[in-house]
């Protein structure tokens, strides 16, 4: 299996603290990856540095074998990787299906005179979007919600919508942050067997933050430890447990 | 139709139009801006100078309006879209009071003391059209792909960026857009008028614009129209109690805004769908009232 994600010498310093420290690691194409790590650790930040939100101070993040370090937010998504946010970001005050139905506009390709005049580009390209978005609303589970607003759906349903979302965006690359965060078991386990059938379904590599243990130990294929920005261990859940480093670092204390 | 009322319907009419362009930019795109007089304006200076000046078509003078309104929003938008918070604003104000001064000191144009003999080319029948062309382009515009981008930047900017949204082409855009509507006002302005002074396009023009924006109701169109009507008439209604004409107009807009805080249309559209939504729920209640009605009676 080829690597799609390549991140090397990764660092970012805020002030004195540098919250990543010389990371290296890669994700595998068509894999599940897990990047875990206590509070702190530097997660987040490897997200924000893959997807552009913060340039980085030193090192690199190719994909696909192009190196993308510092592009553009908005541009990132056109290279094929997308994401979620650890404290959900959706379009609050719009419906779900309009939440997805913005996303789904990379598909589509009228230009500003289509859209003033509503020419037969607009209408064409328009229906397709809007099939496009009620379809990934059924297989997501969300098709009977589409007219609620995003802002009143319960808390697991938020979280999917915004995995809805990054998927409008036919991503090759799916980086999910803390996607479990505030579920219940029950939700937790429904959550596991959705990413797994996203994966399997939109043919597509996965890189998941998680801090619920059996949620990464059972789903990852491949797991990065991070601890205080810098990587801890690397490797399949059966090498992670068993690595003391990392027992002490995190696992130790009964988690 | 006395003339009297026929002058303040067109002056709501071209009040409607700027309000157009002020609504996509703060209520569907986010952005506040303090200087949309400073784009009527300058739309109402390009338009007389072609019309006055190079004797053209009024139309062409509404064209050139329009593009120069554009054209110099889009050197703000380039200095100032890319800073985070509230620099646009600022920029904004700073924009409309510095477009006030030169045209003050430029005595070409008349200075401070006005530019009389613009001819009368602003009929109801040319304001009326603009209007509906104005309502039928941004409502085609806030339900396409564009529109929902600059929604989605209101919405969310980071969400929207990973998204893959330009925030910063899709702001501009809708800046751009919106200045032109001011732009084409201020033509209308100035050939209704047939006079115009730098001080007619002052801060104050520039708020009035937004709190009609916003008393309308943020992100809705229709809201917009029925604040423009609303907030025209109003001030002429109130000229009974002169000089408490502010106060009254002031206390009208706080005791509306208190009363419906999203604004009078508040998120909601009015057409003809969301009309029929509106009398399909109204004729379910009344069944359901008729309903209970006759099990009451059934009861007896
Ligand atoms: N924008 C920022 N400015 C300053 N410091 C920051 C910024 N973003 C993150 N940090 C710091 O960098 C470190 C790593 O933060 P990060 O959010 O990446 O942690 P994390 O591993 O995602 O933790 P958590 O599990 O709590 O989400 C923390 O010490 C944090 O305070
Ligand atoms: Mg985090």
């Amino acid at each position: 299996m080829s690597d799609i994600l390549q991140v090397r010498g990764l660092t970012k310093r805020f002030g004195g603290l540098a919250a990543v420290n010389e990371v290296d690691f890669n994700v595998r194409e068509g894999g599940i990856s897990g990047l875990i790590g206590p509070n702190g650790a530097g997660k987040t930040t490897i997200f924000n540095l893959i997807t552009g939100v913060y340039k980085v101070t030193s090192g690199s993040v190719s994909f696909e074998g192009k190196d993308i370090t510092d592009t553009e937010p908005y541009r990132i998504a056109d290279i094929g990787i997308t994401r979620t946010f650890q404290n959900i970001r959706l379009f609050k005050n719009l419906t779900v299906f309009d939440n997805v139905l913005t996303a789904c506009h990379a598909s589509a390709s009228y230009n500003l005179a289509d859209s003033l005049l509503r020419l037969p580009r607009f209408r064409r390209e328009e229906k397709t979007l809007k099939e496009k978005a009620l379809e990934l609303l059924s297989i997501l589970g969300l098709a009977d919600r589409k007219d609620a607003i995003a802002n009143g759906l319960p808390y697991g349903l938020q979280r999917r919508l915004e995995i809805t979302r990054a998927l409008a965006l036919d991503p090759r690359l799916l980086l999910l942050d803390e996607p479990a965060a505030g579920m219940n078991p029950d939700e937790t386990e429904q959550l596991m067997r959705l990413i797994g059938d996203i994966r399997n379904r939109f043919k597509l590599s996965v890189l998941v933050i998680e801090h619920h243990m059996d949620l990464v130990m059972g789903l990852c294929e491949h797991i990065v430890v991070l601890n205080f920005g810098q990587k801890l261990a690397d490797g399949t859940p059966d090498a992670i447990r068993g690595d003391k480093r990392v027992v002490e670092a995190y696992l130790g204390g009964g988690e | 139709m006395s003339s009297y009322l026929e002058g303040i319907i067109m002056l709501s009419g071209i009040n409607l139009i700027a309000v157009l362009g002020l609504s996509l930019l703060t209520g569907f795109a986010g952005l506040f801006s303090f200087g949309h007089a400073g784009f009527m304006a300058i739309g109402a200076y390009s338009a007389a100078i072609c019309t006055t000046i190079f004797k053209l078509p009024f139309f062409v003078g509404i064209a050139a309006a329009a593009a120069a309104a554009a054209g110099a929003s889009w050197l703000i938008g380039r200095a100032t879209l890319r800073l985070k918070g509230d620099y646009f604003c600022i920029a904004t104000l700073g924009f409309g009071e510095a477009i006030r001064l030169i045209l003050d000191n430029f005595q070409g144009l008349g200075g401070a003391r006005g530019w009389p003999g613009i001819p009368p080319h602003t009929t109801l029948v040319n304001i009326l059209i603009l209007d509906v062309i104005g309502v039928v382009l941004l409502a085609n515009l806030v339900r396409s792909r564009h529109g929902r981008n600059m929604i989605a930047v209101r919405e969310e900017e980071l969400a929207a960026q990973v998204a893959g949204i330009n925030t910063f082409k899709y702001k501009m855009l809708a800046l751009v857009v919106s200045a032109a509507y001011a732009g084409v006002a201020g033509a209308l302005l100035g050939h209704y008028m047939t006079f115009i002074q730098p001080k007619m396009f002052s801060m104050v023009k520039s708020t009035e614009l937004t709190i009609i924006v916003i008393f309308g109701g943020l992100g809705s169109i229709s809201g917009s129209v029925l604040g423009a009507v609303v907030l025209t008439f109003l001030p002429e209604l109130l000229r009974a109690v002169d000089k408490w004409r502010l106060v009254v107009y002031g206390l009208a807009v706080i005791g509306i805004m208190i009363g419906r805080p999203r604004g009078l249309m508040g998120g909601f559209e009015l057409t003809p769908k969301s009309v029929r939504a509106h009398f399909a729920r109204l004729r379910e209640a009344k069944a359901a009232r008729a309903d209970q009605a006759a099990e009451e009676k059934g009861g007896l």
